[in-house]
């Protein structure tokens, strides 16, 4: 059973365990516009929360994704960094950024559940 | 965000409420509320210009009418000349050039376009400069000019291959104009201004109309379904391609002429051992680029990634160490070409086509290498 939280920088975390995927939200998608380039962090790194850990460019602008959590990179969606546009069209599905393992599940403390985000960007 | 006050002391076009309407995304630009993109977006409103038609709202723009007080338009011609380093006298009845004013220092104070509309000329100029252009043609050319800001007319571009479809049942003239021709035209029975030119680097034209008829015959270009309304966003993405200079960016008072690469806009008879030579701000210097070269030079940028290397990033030559040898000025993707598009000045003995730079993004040393601009071809109906 996982649990999705979100962050007030828009990334969403579905939880199983103490594993994270990160990705960006679909309200963060709509802001951004036409995704056409992303990087993300290479496998193995360790990110400290709120560390710059991705990079998505609309065709107007760069935007650093943010370590919502601090961990060590599982996983890397590679099939995203193939088709940056899959931001666009499922953001909060298979353009899944990376995978976390968390080093101090506490930090989930501060994140927002579904309601709370909705309220958060209404 | 910005908050209800912000947008509220901003300046309106007379077009404002359509983008509004249409679900314009509105951000600040050069003072004005200005749509960035619509909901299509940037990408699909690009390529949408590419292939079919896009409608722009660039009313933000100056337009000025420059009246010679002598009744005899060489004269207004003549006093141009004294700003620019164009030949403005052969601009024939009916045609535009573009121009660049230009600083005491051979810089760049600001990029036009001047249209001979045989009794007087009309300029357009950019919206960030246009109170300081006004201000510089009152201070020089008052003795031989009535100059006229024209602040009750809108500026709507149609670009595109369909563009000339498209004016076409509006203004029966638009398929004979060729690129940069200029004038009067009725366009839906309004009286407006029509020129055969703009900002993408497609077939297109510039209509300037009046403030109050604007977007009754926006709305009209815009019942057709082959034009679609475009923000500033793909306006930015589609000349970048095109490889033509943003002012403030690509060009500004720290650039000459013959450094940004506009060496084609000036005219042989303004240059050394010209019929007119010199006689503009900063001739001394722009002259000097152009009989011994400049040291430095825009040129088109592309990436060897998917990366888009964007305005600000330092360029080097070596893939670690040494120092910045220049800089991009615009950058960023290009959505005909699905690919990072970018330009900067580099060293002028490092700005042959084909040489391997590298730019620096987020700490990393990005391969590049200078290329031709446009980096779209042109599709200009001359």
């Amino acid at each position: 059973m996982t649990t999705t939280l979100y962050t007030s920088d828009h990334e969403w975390l579905a939880i199983d365990g103490d594993v994270a995927t990160v990705g960006i939200t679909d309200y963060a998608q709509q802001q951004l516009g036409d995704v056409v380039f992303v990087e993300l962090p290479k496998v193995g790194r360790t990110l400290k929360k709120a560390e710059a850990a991705a990079v998505v460019e609309s065709v107007k602008a760069a935007s650093d994704v943010y370590a919502p959590v601090t961990g060590e990179v599982l996983e890397a969606n590679a099939e995203l960094v193939a088709e940056p546009a899959l931001v666009n069209s499922d953001a909060q599905g298979k353009a899944w950024f990376f995978k976390i393992k968390m080093a101090d599940r506490s930090e989930l403390g501060g994140l927002m559940d579904e309601a709370a985000y909705k309220a958060h960007t209404a | 965000m910005l908050a209800r006050d912000d947008h509220d002391s901003l300046n309106r076009t007379p077009l404002h409420g359509l983008h509004v309407s249409l679900g314009g995304k509105m951000v600040p630009f050069a003072g004005y509320d200005m749509p960035v993109q619509y909901p299509a977006g940037v990408l699909k409103e690009h390529l949408h210009t590419r292939a079919s038609a896009g409608l722009f709202d660039v009313s933000h723009m100056g337009q000025i009418a420059l009246r010679p007080k002598s009744g005899k338009l060489e004269d207004a011609a003549r006093a141009l000349e004294r700003l620019v380093p164009q030949d403005i006298v052969a601009v024939a009845p009916g045609r535009q050039r573009y121009a660049q004013f230009t600083n005491e220092d051979g810089g760049i104070l600001d990029d036009l376009m001047v249209a001979n509309f045989g009794d007087h000329l009309f300029l357009v100029v950019n919206a960030a400069c246009k109170d300081a252009d006004e201000a510089h043609l009152r201070a020089n050319l008052s003795s031989d000019c009535v100059i006229e800001p024209l602040s009750d007319r809108a500026l709507i571009a149609l670009q595109g291959p369909k563009a000339e479809a498209a004016l076409a049942k509006l203004c029966a003239d638009a398929p004979a104009m060729k690129f940069m021709d200029a004038g009067p035209r009725k366009v839906a029975g309004i009286d407006c201004f029509v020129s055969r030119s703009g900002y993408t680097g497609e077939d297109g034209f510039e209509i300037s109309v009046p403030a109050a008829d604007a977007e009754r015959l926006a709305k009209t270009l815009l019942d057709n379904p082959d034009v679609l309304p475009i923000g500033l966003g793909a306006r930015d993405s589609l000349r970048l391609e095109a490889g033509l200079c943003l002012y403030g960016h690509d060009i500004d008072t720290a650039t000459t002429s013959v450094e940004a690469a506009l060496e084609w806009s000036v005219q042989k008879s303004r240059r050394s051992g010209g019929a007119r030579a010199g006689g503009f701000p900063g001739a001394e210097k722009i002259l000097a680029h152009f009989d011994h070269g400049a040291a430095r030079r825009r040129v088109g940028l592309l990436a060897q990634g998917r990366a888009p290397v964007r305005e600000g990033a330092l360029l080097y030559a070596n893939d670690a160490g040494g120092e910045p040898i220049g800089q991009v000025t615009s950058g960023g993707f290009g959505p005909s070409l699905n690919a990072p598009v970018a330009m900067g000045y580099v060293p002028t003995s490092q700005s042959a086509l084909g040489t391997n730079l590298f730019a620096e993004v987020r700490g990393q040393r990005l391969a590049v290498q200078v290329a031709a601009m446009p980096f779209v071809k042109n599709t200009y109906k001359r």
